[in-house]
């Protein structure tokens, strides 16, 4: 596979040992810049550790794994790329603003940058429609709505990548639509955005998609290919079609043919 | 390291504990109500007082330090906050200095109101210069937070970080020459408690209570004092990893 400029990551033989277990298997796959992938796959598939690989915090990364052209984890990536874990994470203790006048501090120190740091919380803030509660104590906010502030961090300096892992899960329809609507306003203006979701129905609001089922990548293409190429009309059909085609195979491949007479 | 991403570390670090003042009113209040009952409890005999108050001059920092860091950095590894400050521009250095510069102000401000209310309220009676006193109560402070830091790498849990309080501060307690002078200790129990840091933190605070002067005695203490928590701030560091399984 070529590692093309226009890729924001490139995974070659990427495998991934946790434990006893070996949580990703040999993937292989390209994020195109400026669109948004959807990482799909039920819940335990490794999702989540192919997210910390490409951010660089999980440990035990086999393989060749470029983000930006640099390899996952290096130092200069780290004000490039904004992530939201599952759990959000941010400080219970502090205001919605205090924790992103903390977290802009970190990304762009120093006093000199003072007023550009204001801008960049009021944006973020305004981003994920927080204003109203940008001093209310994150501990006394709903589930919801501490995920949008864990987001609005990511959202910070305007990274080039924003990875997020199932940042619409237990949202309500209403939210959901809109914080699909932001990730398409900020794809649009460059930024390549990576999405974990079980939820199968995300899967037609992304540009791409890749299949995760236990560590092995069942497809990597639009939503429409897969629809076509499996012959459904949903993309939860097609995961269903791809899972029985993988086992089909797999049986095929383990059977010992019959002796010859 | 980077000057300005310590101290947003650091203010970040005392905006968390000023919407808790429960604690601020605990920190501060609880050094202060130990040593006025401390000495009344040696109301007969001042210079028992003398002698245990100026050590627990130097003691409380430690463990107050010791047992807020632990439980503050368990906070920042298992709320998620810990990988994502990783994955983002800062250095190791910039969070440990951070939470040590936060806490080291706390602990001046915690030493300062003890040592005030020892001193002119309750006529602990020390030779040296008070300054001193405030200087080695600080250093404790910093040496607990770098205890703290380091002991919350082996805790999952808030309920297992409080355990190590005992198991960590504990033995140091006994063997560093406050129940008893440690040269008249068994000879094992001796030798151990030159290793544990507390010892030169007592013999310190013993120092500037019976000499007017800066003795070399006390120079060693601070040193090793320092030198240890810097050492176990060092091992923290160390423990604090981008990369985890």
């Amino acid at each position: 596979m070529m590692n093309k400029p226009s890729d924001a990551v490139t995974a070659r033989g990427l495998s991934v040992i946790r434990g006893p277990r070996t949580v990703l298997h040999d993937l292989h796959f390209s994020v195109p810049r400026g669109q948004i992938t959807g990482l799909l796959g039920p819940s335990g598939c490794g999702k989540s550790t192919l997210m910390r690989a490409i951010v660089g915090t999980q440990a035990k990364v086999t393989g060749t794994l470029d983000v930006l052209g640099l390899p996952a984890g290096s130092p200069p990536l780290r004000a490039r790329i904004g992530y939201v874990t599952q759990t959000p994470s941010v400080y219970a203790d502090l205001t919605v603003h205090q924790n992103l006048d903390y977290f802009a501090a970190i990304l762009t120190p120093g006093r000199r940058a003072a007023a550009r740091r204001r801008t960049d919380v009021t944006r973020a803030i305004t981003a994920v429609d927080l204003t109203t509660h940008a001093d209310a104590l994150a501990k006394n906010l709903s589930g919801g709505q501490l995920n949008r502030v864990s987001l609005a961090v990511a959202l910070l300096g305007s990274p080039e990548i924003l990875v997020l892992d199932e940042p619409t899960v237990g949202l309500d329809p209403v939210l959901r639509r809109d914080l699909w609507t932001l990730f398409h306003d900020i794809a649009a203006q460059g930024t390549t955005i990576l999405v974990s979701s079980h939820a199968m129905d995300e899967a037609e609001r992304c540009h791409r998609l890749l299949l995760l089922r236990e560590g092995t990548l069942l497809a990597d293409e639009t939503p429409q290919g897969i629809l076509t190429r499996t012959r459904t009309t949903t993309v939860e059909e097609a995961f269903l079609h791809l899972v029985d085609e993988a086992a089909t195979e797999a049986a095929a491949e383990t059977t010992p043919k019959e002796p010859a007479r | 390291m980077n000057a300005a991403r310590t101290t947003a570390t650091a203010l970040r670090v005392l905006r968390q504990l000023r919407h808790d003042p429960r604690s601020i009113a605990l920190l501060l209040a609880v050094p202060c109500v130990m040593l006025l009952l401390l000495r009344y409890v040696f109301d007969g005999s001042p210079r028992t007082f003398n002698s245990i108050g100026a050590s627990l001059l130097g003691i409380f920092p430690l463990i107050t330090m010791f047992l807020v860091t632990s439980i503050a950095t368990l906070r920042e590894r298992t709320s998620g906050t810990l990988e994502r400050l990783l994955a983002m521009p800062l250095a190791k250095g910039d969070l440990i200095g951070g939470y040590a510069l936060a806490f080291g102000a706390v602990a001046v401000v915690q030493s300062a109101l003890a040592t005030a209310l020892a001193l002119w309220g309750l006529g602990l009676d020390v030779t040296g210069a008070p300054g001193l006193l405030l200087l080695i109560a600080l250093l404790d402070a910093l040496l607990g937070t770098a205890l703290g830091l380091f002991v919350s790498a082996f805790a999952t849990s808030e309920f297992q970080a409080v355990q190590f309080m005992p198991a960590v501060i504990f033995p140091q307690l006994l063997l560093c020459g406050l129940f008893a002078p440690r040269a008249s200790m068994q000879p094992v129990l001796e030798a151990i408690s030159y290793a544990f840091p507390m010892s030169y933190a007592v013999d310190g605070m013993t120092q500037v209570l019976t000499h007017p002067d800066v003795t070399s005695a006390f120079f060693r203490d601070t040193a090793v004092v320092i030198a240890c928590a810097l050492a176990v701030l060092v091992l923290g560091a160390a423990t604090l990893r981008r990369r985890t399984p």
